[in-house]
């Protein structure tokens, strides 16, 4: 039983640059001065930047340095304790209904099949829309199964279908591939790049990988001790970062000195 | 190495071990461990009946199966005991419905609003702590001594066990797929149906079967404090008339009765719960 991902070029991909993101439906985000504090805990003290419309960006740091929350302020899981959040210019409060998350664990429900996990903000038409980005993520045929005969690249896969089913602005990616093994890494690698190409989203992706940064993002933020301590681009286009060129190793020794 | 290659790798080994068109396995039971299980109480019987049969034993006190299965198909014969089914299954009935929705709707209260907790939880596990058997005089006092008072105190020995599981199960409901809910902005009702509902539907039912046996266990204390009819009035009057027959006769309709309101409890709620069968069927 094959399941045909849709042709990912390995090799031949075109040359990419910061500029690189498809569809041109994602959405800027900025931050003005944002803290966030969980008592007399400041987990982050003060940031300010921003993320042009489609950017592919991810985040590294130590555990505790403030990437999680960081992750929940912009979906507005949580709320910054100073500071705004805009999203394309409006200050934003509250869960956001254009941003998406993807969690480290799928987070499926078990109770449901594969495509009502897909299709769980409902609305007319989700099973044709559910059925649709199931084939884009190559689980076409495993629409009617339940989520724990799953592997654990499929459900990620699952996961990321719901959340490209509502076509969200910006996407934010929570270390979602760190309980993979190396190969199916991989193939998430390929998978994300290929949709967020398609379909031109904001990605944000939380990483303790430095190595997985630097191959995916156009940029690199470092968050140490709850501001940025490094901003980093990645310019190098994206099918000659496999090769491992002297420009990336040197890339990726400036981000692991400034974690 | 491609995607597809490996796509077609995971979905092999996945297709060896959950063969066929549905994921989940039909395993039919072993039915050795049953008959092991049954021979000591077959061979008891069959050994008493022996006993009884060869004029070593009256029998008058212990009845042999044979005698119990006379009483039994007399009083099923005669019509006579179906009237007495029915009266008690109606007061299971009546007081599981009413105990188990009282439960219910506590066990929410209280998982959702930590004020209702604070003020309700202390009073009701202290009522808890009340061997429920001490309730009957009061009841009696309180509501007579005609159907109140019986199904009142089977809904009051159906209500806490619901209560607590409900209650447990809303409050260990993982945040994380809570969490999943409001990302994908559900409403309420959405929110309730689809996420909190499945997530304590197991639970519930674990509840539920421990409210309903408890229920048949108040039954008979509830008709042992006067009944003219129900099961439990067949075990009073087979003991003021010396029929231990009819005694032993009674008792295996309280069984089966149990056994089978129990089947048909967990009957009602397969269909909601199949998820979970297919989760287990795979481990």
């Amino acid at each position: 039983m094959m399941v045909p991902l849709r042709a990912v070029p390995d090799v031949e991909e075109p040359a990419a640059t910061a500029a690189d993101g498809g569809a041109g439906r994602g959405l800027e985000l900025a931050f003005d001065g944002v803290t966030k504090a969980f008592g007399d805990v400041g987990v982050l003290r003060g940031l300010d930047l921003t993320i042009p419309a489609g950017q592919f960006v991810a985040v590294v740091g130590r555990s505790g340095g403030g990437k999680t929350t960081l992750m929940r302020l912009i979906a507005g899981l949580d709320s910054p304790t100073g500071g705004t959040i805009r999203i394309n210019g409006t200050a934003r409060r509250g869960l956001q209904p254009d941003v998406r998350l993807l969690f480290q664990e799928a987070r499926l429900l078990p109770w449901q099949r594969v495509l009502s996990n897909v299709g769980i903000a409902r609305g007319p038409g989700w099973k044709e829309r559910a059925q649709a980005l199931l084939a884009e993520v190559g689980l076409a045929d495993r629409a009617g199964d339940w989520p724990y005969v799953l592997s654990g690249g499929q459900k990620q896969r699952v996961a990321l279908a719901r959340a490209l089913v509502t076509e969200p602005g910006i996407l934010l990616l929570d270390e979602p591939f760190g309980a993979l093994d190396a190969l199916t890494r991989a193939d998430m690698h390929r998978l994300l790049t290929r949709v967020w190409r398609q379909h031109g989203f904001t990605a944000i992706l939380i990483t303790h990988d430095v190595a997985e940064a630097v191959a995916l993002a156009d940029r690199v933020l470092v968050l140490r001790d709850g501001v940025v301590a490094d901003d980093v681009a990645i310019d190098i286009p994206r099918n000659a970062r496999a090769a491992g060129t002297p420009r990336l190793a040197e890339l990726e020794r400036r981000i692991l000195t400034a974690v | 190495m491609t995607v597809e290659a490996t796509a077609g790798l995971e979905n092999g080994t996945l297709a060896t071990a959950a063969a066929g068109p549905r994921p989940w396995r039909v395993a039919w039971p072993d039915w050795r461990p049953l008959l092991l299980g049954l021979a000591l109480p077959l061979l008891a019987a069959a050994g008493w009946e022996i006993v009884v049969q060869a004029g070593l034993a009256s029998g008058r006190l212990v009845p042999p199966p044979s005698r119990v299965a006379a009483a039994l198909w007399k009083l099923a014969r005669s019509g006579e005991l179906w009237p007495h089914v029915g009266a008690t299954a109606a007061r299971v009935g009546a007081g599981f419905v009413l105990g188990g929705a009282a439960g219910i709707l506590s066990g929410l209260a209280a998982s959702y609003s930590p004020l209702f907790r604070r003020l309700v939880d202390p009073a009701l596990q202290g009522l808890r702590a009340i061997p429920s058997l001490a309730w009957v005089p009061l009841f009696l006092l309180w509501l007579g001594i005609f159907e109140t008072s019986k199904v009142a105190l089977i809904a009051v020995g159906v209500f806490f066990p619901v209560y607590l599981g409900v209650m447990a199960a809303v409050l260990g409901v993982d945040r994380k797929i809570v969490e999943v809910g409001r990302i994908y902005r559900l409403s309420g009702l959405a929110l309730a149906r689809r996420i909190l509902l499945p997530a304590i539907l197991p639970a519930l039912v674990v509840a539920l079967r421990t409210g309903l046996g408890l229920g048949w266990m108040f039954v008979v204390a509830a008709e042992y404090m006067g009944a003219s009819e129900g099961i439990g009035y067949l075990l009073v009057d087979g003991q003021q008339l010396g029929k231990p027959d009819q005694i032993i006769a009674a008792i295996l309709v309280f069984a089966l009765l149990g056994k089978m309101a129990d089947a048909l409890l967990m009957a009602l709620f397969k269909p909601a719960l199949r998820w979970q069968d297919a989760y287990q069927g795979g481990r």
